[in-house]
């Protein structure tokens, strides 16, 4: 009796176990795609800004070359006295006078003329842009089409990204729009950002892990900087409107100090844009560096306190060297997250057009990611493809960032 | 690092000037070291002084919002001439109906509304500090609209230009769009959490995490484009064209859901492999396989933690402004259906902002109004979350 259910037991237990083992592998295979889709994702964005970024593109001249240099003839290649004296004898007086005291002609260089020439003078206007994947799988019909319905049209295979993409100014022209403006701005919010963010975040990190015992303000510090890091950053975007920009305008559009132009910028300025930048990196900033002094052994500090040094001798000159490459990748990590921010910019009221390099912190300014949002936000498609050019920008921005706070890393890394 | 050899070579002098001095071996008061300490306590105080200044700032101009008064045309104008002392009159059919209690105003003057006889009105006259003046018979009464707490928390219409306060109407959006992106980061995630940690090799997971960690670090504007360049056609093609419109939230969510799925997944990793191993192999020693370990032993022992990770996700969700002000559509909208276009709080706050702000008017107190509340919000999820994560290291360590 005793054997026969033993027996029955085991023959469900092998029957059991094989559904088990089959139970396992289906839900292997589902953890195994779920990573694979987190995976697919990133391709698929990437994807999706090359196609953007590349493809063909259908153009005609509003005043076609031959006009001017006759048939035949490269205008790009042409001297820049031939170009200087094209754009005389086609533009107005005026215009001509305003670039001479912009810059002067004799110093600028025959790629700088030959925008001009391109921009006020020869006009070339965008018909019909295609994807990288229709201009790789549709060559022909691409053709046949622009022969049928823009016989004018020269049809030209454009990268959006290049390197006149990223050193022209800002135009209203599609075809020679740039992102200059922007990524000076960029660059220049940026390092006010770590001027300012920098210096109290390291700072505040040595005070909570070398100095700070276990007393009521301290833990209220700790806390307040976990909540701070989880604040959205449009609150630090409205903040920055209620304190920078308005409340610190004389100091932030620069008539404290009796410069910059507050009667275009009030107080909308880089720095002002710098200073909410940098309150929105700080805890992040805060958070890092405190990883990074904590993970210093403490028999290093033992040792210094031994030889009768001082907590700050202790920590300038022991703990922070060691803690120091740490730091620095915790805070360009925590850059790369501020160059990529939008909403705060918008909210403290970033220009949106701006065709001269910002020239201080007191002026007007445009940021990479602005410049992506107001492209992406218009109606018509030509000006995606100059959103996914500038995204694909950032992106490389953003990368070469990281790879150095990782190069950073293991080049200072010290053997303990 | 000259200075402080310095000081040292400086300190070593002034020791050798008095050995035997037995007060040279006390602590000294080292101005140095407090000036230094106290500007370290400031550093670490500034925190604390931008989060005061956040409540502070939201909360002043919230409080000019909330008391602000808005002016609407009744279309319902006197019939007679009203003299400076009289409190009663009449007033036409037409526009809206008065109530007992209404604030109106006539031209400059306003009146508060005590008694109410079909079309025949008493007022208290020249109310709040206005100076009573005579009416001429078809003056325009125009009634006060205030923005209150009431109103702002329980209405559906946000417009704040015609006296609608209800914040549901950007509400409601904010949660569809942080909805749909939980359904897709949370199960995805979670699996994805347990596969690094339960399955792979420690080579694959060397390289599958930073591969997660660059989709966390891609700026949110590009995933905005992203959603509306890709997303958005991808739904119309699979929906139907007439179903999706070409801003809509469901496109928005499920790209913020990409947009969290590295934090679930990293989090959560980090509380599973934070699991002692002993566990693992207790349930391994009882026969279990490899899923039911995982599913029945590591996971309930690390639920804390992935609860306190799902909390941060959802916070970050909400308060995600660029995906939501390019995909989901601008102008407020009441509505639970994902295919169509609804601005979410921090799209609004982004729309009304990117335009010529003028301070102090509505619209400026309004959006730190919405600012106040996203700020509450999250900050609530964030100490939700802080206090888990605080009761889940106490039971390992």
């Amino acid at each position: 009796m005793s054997t026969a259910t033993q027996h029955t037991s085991r023959e469900q237990f092998s029957s059991n176990l094989e559904r088990r083992h089959r139970v396992g592998r289906i839900w292997f295979l589902l953890f195994q795609a779920s990573m694979v889709v987190g995976i697919v994702a990133l391709t698929v964005l990437l994807l999706n800004i090359a196609n953007s970024s590349f493809g063909y593109v259908a153009f005609h001249y509003g005043n076609p070359p031959e006009e001017f240099v006759g048939e035949g003839v490269d205008i790009e290649a042409a001297p820049k006295e031939d170009l200087i004296a094209i754009l005389q004898d086609n533009i107005s007086p005026g215009l001509f006078a305003r670039f001479e005291s912009e810059r002067s002609f004799s110093s600028r260089s025959q790629a700088n003329v030959y925008d001009l020439v391109l921009d006020y003078v020869l006009v070339p206007e965008i018909d019909a842009q295609w994807s990288l994947l229709q201009s790789l799988n549709q060559r022909d019909e691409i053709q046949a089409q622009v022969g049928a319905e823009f016989p004018d049209s020269i049809v030209e295979f454009q990268s959006w990204v290049d390197y006149d993409f990223i050193r022209s100014p800002q135009s209203s022209f599609v075809e020679i729009a740039g992102v200059r403006t922007a990524i000076f701005g960029s660059l220049w919010t940026i390092g006010i950002a770590i001027l300012f963010a920098f210096p109290i975040g390291v700072g505040a990190a040595i005070y909570l892990e070398e100095y700070a015992g276990d007393s009521l303000i301290n833990r209220v510090i700790r806390t307040n900087i976990n909540n701070l890091a989880g604040v959205p950053s449009i609150i630090y975007g409205i903040l920055g409107l209620a304190i920078f920009v308005r409340a610190l305008e004389p100091f932030t559009s620069g008539s404290v100090f009796g410069i910059g132009d507050p009667t275009t910028s009030n107080g909308r300025t880089i720095l002002s844009a710098g200073l909410t930048l940098g309150l929105l990196v700080l805890p992040l900033i805060i958070i890092n560096a405190q990883e990074a002094i904590r993970a210093v052994p403490s028999s290093l500090r033992q040792a210094s306190y031994g030889i009768g040094a001082t907590r700050w001798q202790t920590t300038w000159n022991h703990v922070l060297p060691v803690a120091m490459p740490g730091i620095m990748t915790g805070t360009i990590l925590a850059i790369s997250r501020a160059i990529g921010e939008t909403a705060p910019l918008v909210v403290i009221g970033a220009s949106t057009f701006i065709q001269v390099d910002p020239d201080g912190p007191f002026s007007k300014f445009t940021t990479l990611p602005i410049q992506i949002f107001q492209w992406t936000a218009r109606p018509q498609n030509v000006f995606r493809n100059l959103a996914a050019a500038a995204s694909l920008t950032l992106l490389g921005l953003l990368l070469s960032l990281n790879a150095s706070a990782i190069l950073m890393r293991n080049r200072f890394r010290r053997r303990l | 690092m000259t200075d402080l050899s310095q000081s040292q070579t400086a300190q070593g002098a002034a020791a050798s000037e008095q050995p035997t001095a037995a007060g040279s071996l006390r602590r000294k008061r080292r101005i140095g070291e407090v000036i230094i300490q106290s500007f370290l306590f400031l550093c670490g105080f500034l925190s604390i002084f931008i989060t005061m200044g956040i409540v502070y700032e939201l909360g002043k101009e919230s409080l000019l919002f909330f008391g602000s008064r808005q002016w609407e045309n009744s279309n319902k104008p006197i019939t007679q001439r009203i003299e400076v002392d009289t409190t009663q009159f009449a007033v036409s059919t037409s526009g809206f109906t008065l109530d007992i209690e209404d604030l109106i105003r006539v031209d400059e003057e306003l009146m508060l509304i005590t008694g109410l006889d079909e079309t025949l009105v008493t007022v208290e006259r020249g109310f709040d500090g206005s100076e009573a003046v005579a009416h001429n018979a078809g003056a325009v009464i125009e009634i006060a609209t205030e923005a209150t707490l009431r109103e702002f928390f329980t209405t559906t219409q946000w417009n704040p230009q015609i006296g609608q306060f209800g914040i549901w109407a950007l509400a409601t959006s904010t949660l569809l769009t942080s909805a749909i992106a939980v359904v897709v980061a949370l199960p995805l995630g979670l699996a994805t959490a347990v596969y690094l940690s339960e399955y792979a090799s420690q080579k694959a997971r060397n390289t599958l995490k930073p591969i997660l960690e660059i989709l966390a670090g891609v700026p949110t504007v590009v995933y905005g484009y992203f959603a509306l360049t890709f997303m958005t056609p991808l739904l119309r093609s699979i929906f139907g064209k007439d179903v999706v419109a070409i801003y809509n939230t469901a496109s928005a969510g499920i790209v913020i859901g990409i947009l969290i799925l590295p934090l679930v997944s990293s989090m959560s990793e980090d509380a599973l492999s934070a699991v002692p191993r002993s566990l693992r192999e207790a349930a391994y020693g009882l026969g279990a396989t490899r899923l039911e370990t995982a599913v029945k032993v590591v996971v309930p022992a690390a639920f804390s933690g992935i609860v306190a990770a799902f909390i941060v996700a959802v916070s970050r969700a909400i308060g995600e402004t660029m995906i939501v002000a390019i995909a989901a559509g601008a102008g407020p909208a009441f509505t639970f259906n994902p295919f169509q276009s609804a601005e979410t709080m921090t799209g609004h706050i982004v729309r009304i902002s990117g335009g010529d702000l003028s301070y102090d008017s509505l619209d400026y107190n309004s959006i730190f109004a919405i600012g106040l509340m996203l700020f509450f919000m999250t900050l609530a999820l964030n100490i939700f979350s802080q206090r888990i994560v605080r009761r889940f290291r106490e039971v390992y360590e």
